[in-house]
């Protein structure tokens, strides 16, 4: 009936206007070394986090350091989606599917309960999980590549429903193949990075068993993840600024206009499958390696929606976002989890945590009907441009009015590409 | 050297799968034939009922409605609060109230079902669509309102159903079984054995097959229904009523699904939870997509057929895969025909 631009906010014709967009804008307009200057200290600051014990942010009910681990491992699957849904536009509802695989490949070769184990046989204990890690992330990329190749050619709807479908076999598969992954009883030992053995820690400062808070496993693991997510976002970003991701972004807006203009889309949406899925195969790698025991159960589909739920709050489309959006829905239940008092106001936190799934569904729903974009919505980024062009949209920004804003001096540019789009899903959003 | 080891690895799965875990055993397919076809037959009806409801939402509106499945779970419970109501508790054994009584309570409990679940289905257009409707929000936004409200009406009946009702309804367990039929052998059809409640749940769904598909195709409702999905525009300016078309379609489904959800406890009467819409759901939208999503007719054919192939399937491979054949099944028929057995458009759907 009425079109995108309906969707859009009001302010459609002052772009760069919020908060958020001066921030933006700020950044894109510091040099790399700036932004490397800045925002090294802002990770550290948030890696040692854990360590400080900030009063009220400190988790109560569960340790803060393994809430964080948890968040590291959820940020990647967020990023791994957003790349998948986010991106290229392609709803993908079994990705818990490549989360399993990953998580059972590293299991299957390491845990002297699968009839795979290679750590009795020539692969050191020390070194097993290291090894393992490439192995799981091409499994998965494989198994996306299986995956995608015959779904990619479905409609939108229907890819859903089969991603549905095959995160659904895959938890299946693990559980009915019971001679190989044991199936409800899951696979115990799974090997874990070893470093800094001690005589109190003798499997190193990765294993489940170092419990010396505040650096205790959880710290370690959530500082791997944060070393893998600045690497994934590194290299999920130059995709992004490349040939890839202006695809992929041609192929989210309209499919049927990027095919025409010279886009291989389906070649396009296969590498956003696969790369999405070899970065949820890489979380899933570290979920193994962290709680060192896999079972079914905790690949259930509703998994897939938990993780949709961070990419779409977080805004999708903006890896930063589904970062926060992952931070949110891992801390806030654990926030409440065991707390019987915030600012002095007696409350029954264990309920709160419990009722996580229906506050995130009435979340999704009330975000869906006042800001579809997400909490931090991505912005249409002039993909094409250098830097230079941010940076004279910021010298115009700050010197001069309303008038002359960004929007006039990215104006000047070839095509009116400026205007205020939000960058989430609005491929088919025309006529319903 | 890790070759070597993967390859007798990969030769361990072979023997491994063939042996223990896949049981590849036509003899029991072909030996429980036709009862498998029995069984399977009332399976699929249900399958086919809760299909209608994607198909006819999906004809009108091009969604996914993904919360279709704890529409039908709502059903469930709706029926099992009217037989609560009427006075029959939980107990081990069947209630025995002779054919007439037997067949008028069900009756009243699935209009029950009916009730809560078309008003459901209704409500939940008029909170979680409409407005999205109303600011032209692209179809994955309403994906995922479908999905976050799903969460919501889980939960719901997770959490809040039980405080609502002095704990006698929802929560985390199953609802104690409230059985008024005993499951009994009619008659035998080529050795298969045709119980009472299979003989009921086929004929309760045929009959209303039968009744939404006059309904969709011979009254002046569903022509508007029809006319809507064929072209919205034009139908609007024809002086057919969008919305109201839309609220008729949610009712129309959510209704056959609390018929469903009444015929689904009569089989399995341990089946009342609120996690208990999930995967039927996933299958019964695999159904409407077998038949051709968007085709009144595909949805029950598509539903029928799912339910006889899982348990063919099932009987094949051995139990614990049935779930898995029916999802192989969906993709495989996509594969093969994405626009489904009957083709897609409910506006076409009259041959």
């Amino acid at each position: 009936m009425t079109t995108t631009t309906a969707s859009v906010p009001a302010g459609k014709n002052r772009p760069y206007s919020g908060t958020g967009d001066r921030l933006r804008l700020w950044w894109d307009a510091q040099a790399r070394p700036t932004q490397w200057l800045i925002g090294v200290p802002f990770i550290v600051f948030i890696a040692f986090l854990p360590v400080l014990r900030i009063p009220v942010l400190t988790t109560v009910g569960t340790d803060f350091g393994g809430v964080m681990a948890q968040f590291g491992m959820i940020a990647l699957v967020a990023i791994g989606l957003n790349v998948v849904v986010g991106s290229a536009g392609l709803l993908d509802l079994g990705y818990v599917g490549f989360y399993a695989i990953g998580a059972y490949t590293v299991a299957l070769l390491t845990s002297p309960d699968s009839p795979w184990n290679l750590t009795d046989q020539w692969l050191s204990q020390r070194w097993a999980w290291l090894f393992c890690v490439p192995i799981a992330i091409a499994i998965t990329a494989i198994s996306g590549l299986i995956l995608g190749s015959p779904t990619l050619r479905l409609r939108g709807d229907y890819l859903a429903i089969v991603t549905l479908g095959f995160g659904e076999i895959v938890r299946l598969l693990a559980d009915n193949l019971t001679t190989i992954t044991q199936g409800g009883r899951g696979l115990q030992g799974v090997a874990f990075p070893y470093f800094g053995g001690t005589d109190k820690n003798p499997d190193g400062v990765f294993s489940a068993g170092n419990s010396d808070a505040p650096w205790n496993s959880g710290l370690w693991w959530f500082w791997l993840s944060i070393v893998l997510i600045v690497i994934v976002l590194l290299v999920v970003g130059n995709l992004e600024r490349s040939r890839v991701g202006r695809a992929w972004i041609a192929i989210r807006e309209d499919e049927d206009a990027a095919e025409i203009m010279g886009v291989p889309t389906f070649k396009f949406k296969l590498w956003a499958f696969m790369i999405g899925a070899a970065i949820g195969g890489l979380s899933g790698a570290l979920y193994a390696g962290q709680v060192q025991f896999v079972v079914p159960t905790n690949f259930n589909v509703i998994n897939s929606m938990f993780f949709l739920c961070a990419v779409v709050l977080g805004g999708q489309g903006n890896k930063l976002g589904v970062i926060l959006g992952a931070f949110i829905i891992v801390y806030l239940p654990n926030f409440f989890q065991g707390r019987t008092s915030l600012f002095g106001i007696p409350i029954d936190g264990n309920d709160i945590a419990g009722y996580k799934y229906l506050f995130f569904g009435i979340a999704l729903i009330v975000l869906m009907i006042f800001r579809p974009q997400g909490l931090f919505p991505a912005r249409q980024k002039l993909l094409a441009y250098s830097r230079g062009l941010y940076q004279a949209a910021r010298r115009a920004a700050l010197g001069g009015d309303r008038a002359t804003s960004a929007a006039a001096v990215l104006a000047d540019g070839p095509a009116d590409a400026s205007s205020d789009v939000p960058g989430a899903g609005t491929k088919d959003g025309g006529d319903r | 050297m890790s070759a070597v080891l993967l390859h007798e690895a990969v030769g361990s799965v072979h023997a491994a799968i063939a042996t223990d875990v896949i049981d590849f055993d036509s003899h029991r397919l072909f030996s429980n034939f036709w009862a498998l076809t029995v069984e399977g037959l009332s399976y699929g009806a249900i399958y086919a009922l809760v299909a209608v409801g994607y198909t006819l939402v999906y004809g009108v509106l091009r969604l996914i409605n993904f919360a279709h499945s704890e529409i039908f779970m709502l059903g469930m419970f709706g029926q099992y609060a009217v037989l609560w109501g009427m006075g029959f508790l939980p107990r081990g054994n069947a209630y025995d109230e002779g054919i007439a009584l037997t067949v008028m309570y069900i009756g009243i409990a699935m209009l029950g079902g009916m009730l809560v679940s078309g008003g459901a289905a209704v409500g939940l257009e008029r909170v979680a669509y409409r407005p999205l409707r109303k600011r032209g929000a692209p179809s994955l936004t309403f994906l995922i309102t479908a999905i976050g409200a799903s969460f919501v009406l889980q939960e719901f009946v997770h959490f809040v159903l039980p405080l609502l009702t002095d704990h006698k309804f929802g929560g985390l367990n199953a609802q104690q079984p409230i059985r008024l039929v005993q499951e009994t052998t009619v008659f035998t059809f080529f050795g298969a054995d045709v119980t009472n409640v299979d003989l009921v749940i086929v004929v309760a769904a045929l009959v209303l097959a039968f009744a939404v598909d006059r309904f969709v195709n011979a009254t002046k409702f569903g022509r508007g229904i029809r006319a809507v999905a064929q072209d919205p525009v034009t139908a609007t300016l024809m002086g057919v009523s969008r919305e109201r078309i839309i609220m008729l379609t949610f009712l129309v489904g959510g209704l056959l699904a609390g018929a469903a959800a009444t015929l689904y406890t009569l089989k399995i009467p341990n089946a009342v939870i609120y996690s208990g819409g999930f995967i039927l759901g996933i299958k019964a939208f695999a159904a409407a997509v077998l038949g051709g999503i968007g085709n009144l007719r595909g949805a029950l054919l598509g539903g029928l057929l799912l339910g006889v192939m899982e348990l063919y399937g099932q009987a094949y491979f051995g139990p614990q895969w049935r779930d898995v054949v029916a999802f192989v099944v969906l993709v495989l028929v996509l594969l093969v025909r994405p626009t489904g057995i009957l083709g897609e458009s409910l506006g076409r759907a009259r041959a």
